[in-house]
């Protein structure tokens, strides 16, 4: 037992956990018709590598990862690409993404794959079949995890793999950890060869006995030392720099990375992402997704990327009052704008919503400055202030008062008597900002390509004018200036 | 007594030659505030202020020759963010200068375009690629909406396309109140 820390704020919300972890993870059966968005990752995408008509097998890449910040995407299954389309994303704003639609043959036959040696490999071989093999952040970010494995330079001493799962609701990885435990320790030790740490902790919510128990079981016939560790239940101790705070009692600096300190932190489903992608060869083309909320038989899917929401969702019997679906957990996840968008890397939990499991909040009254919302932060901010200065458009001071350190984690909310929907705020001011240091880029080379068009045009006048000079009869032989006379021969 | 002013003359010696060869050494080129008012811009060199571009326009506005509302590009956005630089009452975008209109693209149909070139001379920020009775294509990352190219086209073969809203540049929306809707 090592010693733990404690982050500050934090909220007990109801787990509803338990009714999702009744049952083992199931497959989730074929769907008629798979919606792979070529984008499902943080970073630039590729173009496609198939085209309308043309039989693809299971694996078979649909889009090369573009560039080294990018990560790869694969047909789920085989069958024929009937179409790539604009198809509705599972994103808050509903708006479409490039899809390929497959129709499966039913035969799941896979394309050529092979494991690798990754002991006696080079790393760049074994971090180039991370990003080849599509592995992403499962966690939420769908961050590159070859990016993150590479460590850019920055000497890391601990790994830590990230089994909280603090949101409500949620279960995949606690579901994972108790069944497939020795896949992800081999997966752990993929990773602690790649960023070269020296400890490994892994971090368990304690209100997950069984997975703590599977996983210590795994980790201690492992090669390396791997540490598991249960610690506190408080929402957001899952959080990436909450549980970094937890575990070693560093915090990541404001604006920061968690490398900054030492640290990288993966979590649990990334690496058995990467134990199959390594040692089975096998690119991700799955992912294990809780069906709950108000279904009849709410439990964990072994389900295929670009199954579409709605046909997930049938396994677990959704109740006749179902009047949506919420991608992720009711503190930071979204409702879908509709049951066709496909599961993608990020969807951990799809939650079918009711008027009665999730009431309308009360319209929100002014913010009383209780300061409840301060108390509960993760990140020690004050969201008082910073919703005041959101409120105003006052962007300036928002980013001052640390604005971009916000995890979106839903506490305030949670906490806040009046109601008001403060990360909504948040998130507007984010982008605001975002928008704003965009435009002033393209400003900027606007008026770096404008200076050097006026740059031009007046060299061409002197240089034809010079030229002038030169051939008008009588002229003098030298014309007005000798920098002139280097540009006009340059010119001829 | 002599003493006195002898000192008192050294020391004023002393500094007049320090500040003269600050003046000299630390000299600054131009007007600085022109830069500041320049960086606010959004240096579409669109040209509908009236001046030749967002340059000469801040050298107006430095010099106090122009007002400060007359970028329809920037919006009211811009004219708050000048006032307060300037320290002057902010006001609406004046009435001589056009409404402004949503963020654009100029896309040219390339199977109406004659090649010849007039629109690339009216650019500018050089975001027409082409040649001489060849076709003419935007460099969508480069083009500022300015509509400068659309005048001189012989064959109208240029319009004005607004950006969509896409996965890329969605931003949450400004939370709307219930209770004020209502």
């Amino acid at each position: 037992m090592r010693k733990l820390h404690s982050f500050s704020g934090g909220i007990h919300p109801p787990e509803h956990k338990e009714q999702s972890t009744r049952e083992p993870i199931a497959q989730a059966s074929l769907a008629s018709r798979l919606i792979v968005p070529l984008q499902q990752h943080m970073g630039a995408v590729g173009d496609p590598l198939v085209r309308k008509g043309q039989r693809v097998l299971k694996g078979q890449p649909l889009a090369a990862a573009a560039g080294a910040f990018s990560a790869a995407t694969h047909a789920p299954t085989s069958g024929m690409v009937s179409a790539l389309e604009l198809h509705p994303a599972p994103h808050p704003s509903g708006l479409l993404a490039l899809c390929a639609v497959i129709e499966p043959d039913g035969e799941d036959r896979w394309t050529e794959h092979s494991p690798l040696d990754w002991r006696n490999a080079d790393p760049q071989a074994t971090l180039a079949r991370l990003r080849d093999g599509g592995v992403v952040g499962l966690g939420g970010a769908v961050f590159p995890t070859a990016v993150k494995a590479r460590g850019n330079g920055r000497p890391v001493d601990t790994l830590i793999i990230n089994g909280g799962e603090c949101e409500p609701y949620i279960t995949c990885d606690d579901m994972l950890m108790r069944e497939r435990a020795p896949e992800i320790s081999r997966g752990i030790e993929i990773l602690q060869r790649l960023t070269g740490a020296r400890e490994v902790v892994v971090g368990i919510e304690d209100n997950k006995p069984e997975a703590v128990a599977a996983m210590e079981a795994a980790c201690g016939a492992s090669a390396i030392p791997i540490q598991v560790e249960p610690v506190p239940t408080l929402y957001p101790a899952g959080g990436e720099k909450q549980l970094i705070k937890v575990i070693t009692g560093r915090e990541v600096p404001s604006r920061g990375l968690p490398a900054e300190v030492g640290v990288v932190c993966f979590n649990v489903a990334t690496v058995y992402a990467v134990y199959r992608a390594v040692e089975l060869g096998e690119p991700m083309v799955s992912r294990v997704v809780t069906v709950t909320g108000n279904v009849h038989a709410p439990r964990n899917f072994e389900c295929l990327l670009g199954t579409p929401v709605g046909e997930l969702a049938a396994l677990a019997g959704p109740c006749v009052d179902t009047d949506g679906f919420i991608m992720g957990g009711p503190l930071m996840g979204f409702p879908l704008p509709s049951d066709a968008v496909p599961v993608v890397k990020a969807t951990n939990c799809v939650i079918a919503s009711s008027e009665a499991l999730f009431p309308k909040p009360p319209p929100p009254m002014p913010c009383i400055r209780c300061g409840r919302c301060a108390e509960a932060c993760p990140a020690g901010l004050q969201p008082m202030d910073l919703y005041w200065f959101a409120k105003a458009h006052n962007l300036a001071k928002a980013e001052e008062f640390s604005l971009f350190d916000c995890i979106e984690c839903g506490c305030c909310d949670y906490v806040c008597p009046s109601h008001i929907p403060l990360v909504q705020y948040y998130k507007f001011a984010k982008g605001e900002i975002r928008t704003l240091a965009q435009e002033k880029e393209t400003a900027d080379r606007a008026r770096r390509r404008h200076e050097f068009r006026q740059y031009r045009q007046d060299r061409e006048k002197q240089e034809r004018a010079a030229r002038l000079a030169s051939r008008a009869p009588g002229a003098k032989k030298a014309p007005a200036t000798p920098e002139a006379l280097a540009e006009s021969q340059e010119a001829e | 007594m002599l003493t006195g002013i002898i000192i008192v003359a050294g020391i004023a010696a002393v500094l007049g030659a320090l500040l003269g060869y600050a003046a000299i050494r630390f000299r600054v080129e131009g007007n600085p505030v022109v830069a500041e008012i320049d960086k606010i811009l959004p240096q579409t060199q669109c040209g509908q202020c009236g001046f030749a571009g967002c340059h000469p326009y801040a050298e107006a506005i430095a010099e106090g020759q122009a007002d400060i509302n007359r970028c329809p590009p920037g919006g009211e956005r811009n004219i708050r963010r000048l006032a307060d630089l300037l320290g002057v009452e902010f006001k609406p975008l004046s009435d001589d200068v056009a409404e402004p209109k949503p963020r654009s693209l100029a896309v040219i149909d390339e199977s109406l375009c004659i090649g010849c070139t007039l629109c690339i001379q009216a650019c500018p920020v050089d975001a027409i690629l082409g040649a001489s009775k060849q076709m003419h294509t935007v460099i969508a990352s480069e083009c500022t909406g300015c509509e400068l190219c659309l005048p001189p086209c012989p064959v109208d073969c240029i319009r004005m396309v607004p950006i969509k809203e896409d996965l890329g540049n969605w931003r949450w929306k400004y939370p709307a109140n219930p209770l004020r809707a209502a």
